[in-house]
């Protein structure tokens, strides 16, 4: 909001210059966010918080800088001469709806002379943003901007009978000032003329009983409308006026009078009105007074301060607030204009605000003090941040995707994935759903980078994903997701390792490895986003924690990715559910190791898991370990089989092993390998 | 025979000053000391000598062959130790080549910045505390202070997933939460790092970010101690020089609140593009406690006093490492990526 310091000057003197105004202003929780120079003026730009919507009024404000410098406030004198005719029987004001409208106060000026309002006024509307129009409508604007109290003017000879105040008929329609036809229902106020709207109430007046040219007799509103009912109003309407804006934060239902006979005032001198005796006013059931009591200890407590009872007290007298002693208490009377003042805190905040924050000396709690830190589930996270970055750069993806995803990643209509928690007021389609997985951010991220000539990519992700839940609030899931595309950055070694299947799993074993689950079984995967062939999922003791795949030839063109890439995705909560909790370790042996090499051919079926399962099974004393170091298929060796070589260590914890015993382990090995996987020694 | 004792040592000791290999040597030393070595053949005809002469001769004969062993062991030496240094150069390698190619990873910056912060409260006593990111309205708006329709909910346009449950616009819902569960115990020291969600998507605002929250709850807790704790902990972020004020502000969950700015760490506070020339940034929101949340949570606010903050991770990640377009969070570029 745009403030005059010509305007604000009228009703308070100050020797402060623009800037200092300024800073005084912010410093006490006023926000000015600049200062512009317009003719001989300065405007200052307002940032006000929503409590302080009584700023929004020159007169507030200049209380503010009267309190802040110790200068007096000036008001503005209202006397308002008043015709022999009484208002009351020319204007009857009924409220139909209390608890919407607590107050409506009207007068009547008659025979008013339409023309521009004089330049002063005009300029004065000009810097605060509003344009003029006439002197009728340019006064209820200069009193709202002066006053904080929106006004409206009808042309009275256009109205009914009466003016009733009511809710507005379901399917009401009604035309705006703005010649906008607005459909209207049961929560919405309107003031009508005892048969149809003119104003919809506190947001806009209606175009049928607008001030024009012609118009000769003015009836001016000066009302209370609640807040939070001109708020949901303005929002459904999508209409969001100078007025309705100052209601939606709260007006002063006792300034509602001194408002409309300043109208009055002006509008008997600048249109040559003659205004009706008398206000018509309508309170059924008039506020009471706020009075917060305030303790002076009470503030030092908490604000950690030494602030004298006399200081406080005076700090709430240059807000203009009554203050009576009460046995050692303050009993404040709160203005009506303050509406954001409702207990002894908010005293409390005003008090400081006043004195200075930066008065407050810093200190550092005391008391009882306990360990801090992370939870070992925190620590477990973050131990998984620093495995999966050493290989990995971390990728940082919206929660909210495209539903199109699904489809993209191949799911089946039935798929659970599908299940999704949906936004009902996206931003775009794009963010329509929450995320069940957190491969769709991974592939844009792949997607998105190629696009850029960005090559070799290696990413991970640790975030929820989110799924519907019957009863109460979503299900949030901690994720792992991690891709790959590409291969290791050039180098001179003439080493290129390829960032495919077997990297990406190498980096997963390696995680699984340090967290403890190194027992976790990769069985064939059946998931329809990834390559049938290289896919797994990961299952620890029966246990599915995640997969892990090449992605699917049709998914990764769908992305617009013309590289294979590979994906995971771990379930944080089973990782940890899983983990290692005590590390045991083993002896080490004495007696030396002896190794062994066999090479088998097996049907291309079986795995190598399958293989080293059958080779531990037929040699559980002995056999330390055993890994495959080799895998050839081609010449010599049968179509649809492969050759695999084995290398085995034998070592006793007790015993220096004899050639004997070794032998007949290998050969029961091999025995075992012939039966339960029709391998064949080469 | 002396005499031609001598020449085979002169002659010896030639040839072992020229070798250059520690097979010469060998060969060497076989020729003249070994069994049918020079020396040894020399001495045979010893039986043919007299006693006395048989005497002073095998005395010097044993002298040079002393000698000539010792010659030939620090040959051996010289010559090893030459080989050593030649094969050390010969293995020299281009140290300025990059090492074995590892494809390095690293950490968002969001994630450094977040341990950074989670660190300093950590040392101060804080636990980490955390709450899910789709909450309730009762955790993100009531509880907090905020009813329907108060005007502070269009400071936090909402993403809503039903009437009653909405993607959390702050991080605040942890502190009644937390609350709740340890009321009425004290103190309460947390922190409550997360991803919010609000309605906004332009250069300055993502619908997307994070938050970092902060609840303190004891006996005595004053509005000079949310000072202190804030001031320690920019300065430990920021560095011991930057200077720091305070400005009313109005968060309806703390009463009295507080906007915290830091001098413009860009420009010292001499007033800049990035501090928009006023040499002040705003970093964090604070205030006390409202009493009506501490009531929420379980807390009678005439017992107990408390500090809430807040503060954005982008906006101290940005300010920390440079960085001007919000966006770049979220970009995940892989050459912003891995600068980290």
């Amino acid at each position: 909001m745009g403030v005059s310091i010509k305007w604000l000057k009228q009703y308070v003197d100050f020797n402060w210059s623009a800037e200092e105004l300024a800073h005084r202003l912010t410093m006490a929780g006023i926000a000015v966010e600049g200062v512009n120079r317009e003719d001989d003026d300065y405007i200052l730009d307002l940032d006000l918080t929503p409590n302080r919507g009584d700023c929004l009024g020159m007169i507030n404000l200049a209380r503010e800088v009267a309190a802040l410098s110790g200068s007096s406030l000036q008001l503005p004198t209202v006397m308002v001469q008043e015709n022999k005719e009484n208002i009351s029987k020319l204007v009857k004001v009924e409220i139909e709806a209390p608890e919407l409208c607590q107050r409506y106060a009207a007068r009547l000026i008659k025979n008013v002379k339409i023309k521009e309002s004089p330049q002063w006024m005009q300029e004065a509307l000009i810097h605060s943003g509003i344009r003029p129009i006439n002197n009728i409508v340019d006064v209820t604007n200069y009193v709202m901007l002066e006053c904080n109290q929106p006004l409206h003017a009808f042309d009275y000879r256009l109205l009914g009978s009466k003016i009733l105040v009511r809710r507005a008929h379901p399917g009401e329609k009604f035309t705006t000032l703005d010649e906008v036809e607005r459909q209207l229902d049961e929560d919405m106020l309107v003031i009508t003329d005892g048969s149809r709207p003119v104003a919809l109430a506190g947001v806009m007046g209606g175009l049928n009983t607008e001030i024009h040219d012609a118009t000769v007799d003015v009836l001016l509103e000066s009302a209370w409308f609640l807040g939070p009912n001109i708020r949901r109003t303005s929002r459904k309407v999508g209409l969001r006026s100078d007025s309705s804006m100052r209601f939606e934060k709260g007006t002063d239902i006792n300034g509602v009078i001194y408002a409309a006979n300043r109208a009055a005032m002006l509008i008997q001198q600048l249109a040559e009105g003659e205004v009706a005796a008398g206000i018509c006013d309508v309170y059924p059931d008039p506020r009471k007074a706020l009075q917060v009591t305030l303790r002076p200890q009470r503030v030092n407590y908490l604000l950690g301060a030494e602030i004298s009872p006399a200081a406080i007290r005076s700090y709430l007298e240059r807000l203009q607030f009554a203050v009576k002693d009460n046995k050692g208490s303050l009993a404040v009377d709160i203005p009506s204009y303050r509406p954001d003042i409702e207990m002894e805190v908010d005293l409390i905040e005003e008090v400081a605000r006043l004195h200075g924050y930066d008065k407050i000396e810093p200190g550092l709690p005391g008391g009882e003090t306990i360990p801090g830190g992370l939870t070992r589930y925190q620590r477990f996270r973050d131990e998984i941040k620093n495995i999966a970055a050493q290989s990995l750069n971390e990728v940082v993806n919206y929660s909210f995707i495209s539903e199109e995803n699904f489809d993209h990643l191949l799911l089946p209509p039935e798929s659970p994935l599908r299940k999704v928690v949906k936004v009902a007021n996206p931003l775009s389609e794009e963010q329509g759903v929450m995320r069940t997985l957190l491969l769709p951010g991974l592939l844009q991220n792949i997607s998105t980078n190629l696009a850029r000539k960005n090559e070799n990519l290696a990413f991970f992700e640790l975030a929820s994903v989110f799924h519907p839940s019957p009863q109460g609030l979503p299900i949030e899931k901690l994720k792992l997701g991690g891709i790959v595309c590409g291969h290791h950055d050039l180098n001179w070694t003439k080493q290129r390792i390829e960032m495919d299947f077997f990297y990406l799993k190498g980096i997963v074993e390696n995680l699984l490895w340090h967290l403890g689950l190194d027992q976790c079984e990769f069985a064939v995967a059946h998931d329809v986003s990834y390559h049938p062939g290289r896919s797994a999922v990961l299952r620890y003791f029966g246990d599915e924690i995640g997969i892990i795949g090449e992605l699917h030839p049709l998914v990764l063109l769908n992305y617009g990715i013309k590289q294979p890439s590979c994906a995971f995705e771990l379930d944080i909560e089973k990782l940890y559910t899983h983990r290692r909790t005590r590390l045991r370790v083993d002896r080490i042996a004495r007696y030396p190791a002896v190794e062994r090499d066999i090479a088998v051919v097996l049907n291309h079926k079986v795995t190598a898991a399958e293989a080293l399962a059958v080779i531990r099974d037929a040699e559980k004393e002995l056999l330390k370990d055993v890994v495959v170091f080799d895998i050839y298929t081609g010449a010599q060796v049968a179509e649809g089989y492969k050759s695999v070589a084995f290398k085995m260590t034998f070592q006793s914890l007790d015993r220096t092993l004899t050639e004997n015993e070794i032998n007949s382990s290998v050969s029961r090995i091999l025995e075992r390998l012939q039966q339960d996987v029709k391998a064949e020694l080469r | 025979m002396l005499d031609k004792l001598k020449q085979i040592a002169d002659r010896s000791e030639q040839r072992l000053a020229q070798v250059s290999s520690i097979d010469e040597i060998n060969e060497l030393k076989v020729k003249i000391l070994g069994r049918k070595g020079e020396i040894t053949q020399l001495l045979r005809g010893l039986k043919d000598l007299n006693a006395q002469e048989r005497v002073s001769v095998g005395k010097i004969a044993n002298e040079l062959k002393a000698r000539l062993e010792d010659t030939i062991n620090r040959r051996t030496e010289e010559i090893k130790n030459q080989e050593l240094q030649l094969r050390l150069e010969k293995e020299k390698v281009d140290i300025t080549l990059p090492g074995l190619p590892w494809q390095r990873g690293g950490k968002h910056p969001l994630t450094l910045v977040n341990e950074e912060i989670r660190d300093i409260f950590i040392g101060m006593g804080f636990s980490v505390a955390e709450g899910p990111e789709i909450e309730s309205d009762y955790y993100n708006f009531e509880a907090l202070n905020i009813p329907r329709d108060h005007p502070a909910r269009e400071m936090q346009d909402s993403f809503y997933i039903s009437d009653d449950i909405l993607l959390r616009t702050h991080t605040s819902p942890v502190q009644v939460r937390t609350m709740e569960k340890l009321a009425p115990q004290t103190p309460v020291k947390i922190i409550v790092p997360g991803r919010v969600y609000r309605r906004d998507d332009d250069a300055t605002h993502s619908p997307m970010f994070n938050q970092v929250e902060g609840l303190v709850i004891d006996k005595n807790i004053t509005f000079g101690h949310l000072k202190g704790t804030l001031m320690l902990f920019v300065h430990k972020i920021f560095g011991e020089d930057v200077k720091v004020r305070y400005r009313p502000s109005f968060f309806p969950f703390t009463e009295p609140s507080v906007e915290m700015d830091i001098s413009c760490v860009n420009c010292k506070g001499t007033g800049c593009r990035v501090c928009s020339h006023t040499g002040w940034l705003e970093i964090l929101g604070a205030g006390m406690v409202n009493p009506r949340v501490l009531q929420y949570g379980g807390y009678d606010p005439e017992e107990v006093t408390g500090f809430a903050f807040g503060m954005g991770v982008e906006r101290i990640a940005m300010l920390k490492y440079g960085i001007n377009d919000l966006r770049l969070f979220f970009d995940n570029d892989k050459r912003f990526l891995k600068q980290f």
